[in-house]
């Protein structure tokens, strides 16, 4: 968890993720959410029916495991806002790496409130997940 | 819209936690947790699993009726011929994701979600062709009527399916 009182304006922080998405771990979080598009699990429907070149992870197990690396950098209940864009899609095999830099540090009623730029990328540098994340202390 | 109560319940924050790799104790060990923010709590996307308790959920098989994925055929539904009849799209996508967090949730709430329409607009794409983004706007009320999340959806519908 981050210093709030060393942080200041372009610090940034960096996590590993995931590292080789599995299926089964896509399965999971289908089982665990109610999604259970078959888009995301079924290797036949993916690509016969659907065209594409394989499942892929639902966008929100990428922003659930984006936000892991959020709280793990301000704490448990301080987060405030949490908001991302989903850029590209998340494939079976990705290594995905969440950045977040600091955007804004603000006083507000003895609560300091830090805003965070954050992005998901993948093993190429191609960004899956963009979007910002705030936090009260 | 429709109201469907969802129970926060500690088991079901446990695998959520588990299916996003996130090892915080916080999110299963009791002991830990009532140290750190009075008990566990859960993670910050935990609400997009209230889909579990929508009866009419579209992408959970029901039992008895054909389910479009697949079994002895690549999909369970035969292609229908008029195309705007379509409720089984796989080119619906979800854009973006937002939260904005007002009360910890956790186990033992009971969460009353109320959803509401929110604007509608369209875009063209070199990628995937017309593309028509539609948002909704989901606002979590506790047991208490305290508002404990606000989540706002946007989805959008391809022309094209999408690859990188």
């Amino acid at each position: 968890m981050i210093d709030v009182n060393k942080i200041k304006i372009g610090d940034i922080f960096s996590e590993e993720i995931v590292n080789n998405l599995t299926r089964t771990q896509i399965v999971q979080y289908a089982g665990v959410s109610g999604d259970y598009n078959p888009i995301h699990t079924d290797e036949i429907f993916a690509t016969k029916v659907a065209g594409y070149p394989s499942v892929f992870a639902h966008g929100m197990l990428t922003m659930g495991m984006t936000g892991k690396m959020i709280t793990n950098l301000v704490g448990d209940g301080n987060l405030k806002n949490f908001g991302v864009r989903f850029t590209n899609q998340v494939w079976p095999g990705d290594t995905l790496t969440t950045k977040a830099e600091v955007k804004s540090i603000e006083t507000i009623s003895d609560k300091t409130q830090i805003t965070f730029e954050v992005i998901t990328e993948n093993q190429n540098n191609v960004p899956v997940i963009t979007g910002s994340a705030k936090a009260s202390f | 819209m429709s109201k469907k109560n969802m129970p926060i319940e500690k088991g079901h924050i446990m695998m959520f936690a588990r299916a996003i790799g996130d090892e915080n104790p916080i999110y299963s060990d009791e002991n830990y947790a009532s140290e750190k923010t009075g008990g566990i709590i859960a993670p910050p996307t935990f609400t997009q699993s209230s889909a579990q308790f929508d009866p009419d959920y579209f992408l959970r098989p029901k039992i008895g009726k054909p389910w479009f994925g697949s079994g002895k055929n690549p999909t369970g539904i035969e292609k229908s011929k008029n195309k705007t009849e379509s409720s089984t799209s796989t080119n619906i996508l979800h854009a973006e994701q937002h939260f904005e967090y007002h009360l910890p949730l956790k186990p033992g709430d009971t969460l009353t979600p109320q959803v509401s329409e929110g604007e509608k607009w369209e875009k063209e794409s070199k990628r995937a062709g017309l593309l028509k983004f539609s948002e909704s706007i989901t606002k979590y009320y506790n047991q208490d009527d305290e508002l404990v999340i606000t989540a706002r959806s946007v989805g959008v519908v391809t022309e094209k399916v999408v690859e990188n």
